[in-house]
């Protein structure tokens, strides 16, 4: 039972080093591993976050509109204002998307 | 196997300590695949600990004695169910199960989080494991679940009979999935903070899970309270014991996270309370582990000694400081993108709301450690009790459920006084119908009763005309029938939706609160058979005694020797209603000084509580049966001086045959209390509610509206 026991732990730290290890493995096989990241995707990231946020912003302002929480005034310059704010948001997507690709 | 799952602790704590390393390494020298080691390092803590774990189940359910936690917490005639999850009723199992709830959720936050937020995500990682890591320690160094005992004794001590209910087999994963599920939020959070990325993406990959551990925590909440009322013999659901309030306050602070996260997602306000909510909700976690495993306020002069006093306060103090030091430090990336545009808005409102669940939190909190600041001022312990928590927590709870009924009326960033009250209209009037009728049938002398009686009746009003409403305008858009529009409404609208039902939960919660708690009706006295006594409009009589003896009689499983009780029978207006079956447990105490029948019954009596439960009212009943007197004493003696202790479960037959024939009077306690099943029907919807705020929408409905949106051109958002 012991010699099992034993043999258990061996598979086990095998098999946790060959998980663990497999990302690092990986990038020694790509050559030197992965680049560093570019601020791009994070701000992409931020900036997709906030295009859905918006989405539902005017989506609910539209709700709200529907079922008598807002007047028809209140809600077409709130409307006109989301998507202002909605159309910045996807400039900056656009923009980002114009932007070269970071070099070697 | 006791060896095997100590070594798997020492591989979890070294695999724990790498993927620290790792995660830290990666994201401070942008190197990702060390990142996405350490997070791979998470997949393997959960692996091990689950291994840990299947040991230490194994142990337990093969009766192996030689665990010292096994032989502490259970034995042969514990039923095999309850041997399960003896697992988590000591102090060192429990521990174990933390560290794998722990390692389990942050894997599937980890891997879903995997591709996108990769700074936070790899400062999230290694804080997770620091918390994993430090568990694995405290098991490791103070509590290790597997220690053993040579030569193994022949026979365990036995489940406390007061865990002995179904409830309780699920209550302590339910907390500890709530409590470990609170870490996630809490390593992100800090992740934000040290990675300075705090715009609304972090806090979009974090909010299911903040949302589920305010669920699995409001169920654990529930099914304790359950278990209080129909286990324990004081006939109540909440006590404002320190225990419990350690589970409330987190679940107060993740409410307020979760009302005001909506803010920071569509204003990009309200940053600095959303990160410290997040911040306090993880500590108050950890705050209520230490309460709870760590038995401080039970007994303050074993805080010193207490092995897992001093490591908890040190985690504590280092999560207080972090917080605050991070907070400060940030504060000009936290600022609000944008101002309050209206007093009058649904901002305002959730303001409000988290004000008040703030302030509830407070009141709790001062409550629950009062007693260590008082000794640590005055040098005297005391302690504040439920009249004190009653006095300032009834009346936030009467606000708290005002606004749940506002909120959803009132617009975003703006609303008109004209709007407003056209949109109150129908649920004041409700209110005050609610109001009239209450207060005509003789309930006004219960003024905050009836308040929140009111309060209820305009929140399910509220709710009532949002789902009408919102079925019209998708009737009138869609042309859908209207069980299909209103299928139609919340499958669109799940967050919305899923919150007004939570709300409505939460006003049917405190209906069936303020009712069995206003209007109780309550006696304690001795009954002999066939006396009677009346509880409110019923008459309860002592009709009979019972007694059963040795587990093989035991239906409900309650592992005791012998169980003395009565039968009583409850009728109105000479109307015969239910028939109550209370009785009281005597358990073996294993003390040999006791005697050999002595010990057979010596241990912990349990009380068990007999419930006739109505959707308008529960009649409860307990009794606590007087062996010590005369014959049945006499009985006890005898056997004690003349049978061997395998010869002395006679004595407990010749006990019970005794009871039932000349009965001493027993000591009773009956409550009728009015509307209770609502709590548990409240707490339901609220898990409902929930459910539906939290799915994801169907693939096939996620695909269109995103197609939709994908298909406008930018100009096109822009009205001419």
């Amino acid at each position: 039972m012991a010699a099992l026991a034993v043999i258990i732990i061996f598979v086990l730290i095998g098999l946790i080093v060959l998980v663990v290890g497999a990302p690092l493995r990986r990038a020694a096989a790509e050559r030197g591993g992965s680049s560093e990241g570019s601020e791009a995707p994070l701000r992409r990231a931020e900036l997709e976050a906030a295009r859905e946020a918006k989405y539902r912003e005017i989506r609910d302002a539209e709700m709200d509109f529907r079922t008598g929480k807002l007047s028809e005034a209140d809600h077409l310059a709130l409307d006109a204002e989301l998507r202002a704010e909605a159309l910045e948001i996807l400039n900056a997507l656009e923009a980002l998307d114009a932007e070269p690709p970071a070099g070697d | 196997m006791a060896g095997f799952g100590f070594i798997c602790l020492l591989l979890a704590l070294a695999v724990c300590a790498y993927g620290i390393a790792a995660s830290i390494y990666g994201v401070r020298t942008r190197r990702w695949e060390y990142a996405d080691s350490g997070r791979r390092a998470m997949y393997a803590l959960a692996a091990v600990l689950t291994i840990a774990g299947l040991v230490l189940e194994l142990a337990f359910i093969s009766n192996d004695f030689a665990f010292n936690t096994v032989a502490d917490t259970s034995s042969r005639t514990t039923p095999a169910l309850y041997r399960v999850a003896a697992v988590w009723s000591s102090q060192e199992g429990s521990l174990l199960l933390w560290a794998w709830l722990l390692s389990l959720w942050s894997s599937l936050a980890l891997f879903l989080t995997r591709r996108r937020l990769r700074e936070v995500a790899a400062y999230a990682t290694a804080i997770l494991l620091g918390l994993g890591g430090f568990f694995v320690g405290l098991m490791v160094f103070y509590a290790n679940p597997f220690s053993t005992t040579t030569p193994a004794p022949p026979e365990g001590v036995g489940l406390d009979p007061l865990l002995r209910f179904p409830t309780m087999m699920i209550h302590p994963p339910m907390l500890y999935s709530g409590y470990t599920l609170c870490m996630i939020p809490l390593a992100f959070g800090f992740g934000a903070l040290l990675a300075r990325r705090l715009q609304a993406d972090w806090i979009g990959a974090i909010r299911r899970f903040a949302f589920a551990a305010w669920l699995f925590l409001g169920i654990g909440i529930l099914l304790g309270a359950r278990w209080s009322y129909a286990e324990l013999g004081w006939g109540g659901y909440w006590g404002w014991d320190a225990v419990e309030n350690a589970s409330l306050m987190p679940w107060l602070t993740a409410t307020a996270f979760l009302h005001s996260l909506m803010i920071q997602e569509k204003r990009g306000m309200l940053k600095v309370w959303n990160v410290s909510l997040v911040l306090a909700t993880g500590t108050l976690a950890i705050m209520g582990t230490f309460l709870v495993r760590s038995g401080v306020l039970n007994s303050i002069h074993a805080f010193g000694g207490s092995t897992l006093g001093v490591p908890f306060v040190c985690l504590i103090g280092v999560l207080i400081a972090a917080s605050i030091y991070l907070v400060v430090s940030r504060r000009e990336m936290l600022r609000s993108e944008n101002r309050l545009d209206s007093l009058l808005s649904r901002e305002s409102m959730f303001l409000a709301n988290n004000l008040v669940l703030v302030g509830l939190c407070f009141v709790i909190f001062w409550g629950t450690y009062f007693p260590l600041i008082s000794e640590a001022v005055t040098g005297q312990e005391s302690s504040v009790g439920p009249p004190w928590f009653d006095r300032y927590t009834v009346p936030l709870a009467l606000v708290l459920v005002l606004l749940s009924g506002i909120g959803p009326v009132i617009a975003w960033r703006r609303a008109t006084l004209a709007n407003a009250r056209r949109n109150f209209l129908a649920p004041v009037a409700v209110a005050l119908l609610a109001l009239a009728a209450l207060a005509a049938a003789g309930l006004a002398h219960k003024p905050l009763a009836l308040a929140m009686f009111c309060l209820g009746a305009f929140v399910l009003a509220v709710v009532a005309q949002e789902f009408v409403r919102g079925t019209r305008v998708r009737r009138a858009m869609a042309g859908e029938s209207v069980p299909r529009a209103l299928a139609s409404l919340v499958q669109r609208n799940r967050r919305r939706y899923g919150g007004y039902i939570v709300h409505v939960g939460i006003a049917v919660l405190f209906i069936g609160v303020a009712a069995s708690s206003s209007f109780q009706h309550a006696s304690e006295l001795q009954l002999s058979p066939g006396q009677s006594t009346k509880v409110g409009p019923y008459t309860v009589r002592y009709v009979r005694p019972t007694a059963s003896i040795t587990p093989k009689y035991d239906r409900a499983h309650t592992g005791s020797t012998v169980a003395f009780g009565a039968e009583v029978d409850v009728s109105k207006n000479g109307r015969h209603v239910t028939t109550l079956s209370p009785s009281e447990g005597y358990y073996a105490s294993g003390e040999v000084s006791q005697g050999t029948v002595g010990s057979l019954i010596g241990g912990q009596p349990v009380s068990h509580v007999s419930i006739d439960g109505g959707v308008t009212r529960d009649i409860w009943g307990a009794v606590e049966p007087n062996i010590e007197t005369g014959r049945l004493k006499k009985i006890v003696d005898a056997g004690n001086r003349t049978l061997s202790s395998d010869e002395a479960i006679v004595a407990i037959g010749l006990l019970a045959k005794e009871y039932i024939k000349k009965p001493p009077p027993a000591q009773f306690h009956f409550i009728v209390s009015p509307l209770v099943m609502w709590i548990w029907i409240g707490g339901l919807i609220v898990f409902l509610g929930g459910l539906v705020a939290v799915w994801p929408a169907p693939s096939t409905v996620r695909a269109r509206a995103a197609a939709r949106i994908r298909a406008r051109s930018p100009r096109d958002l822009v009205r001419a």
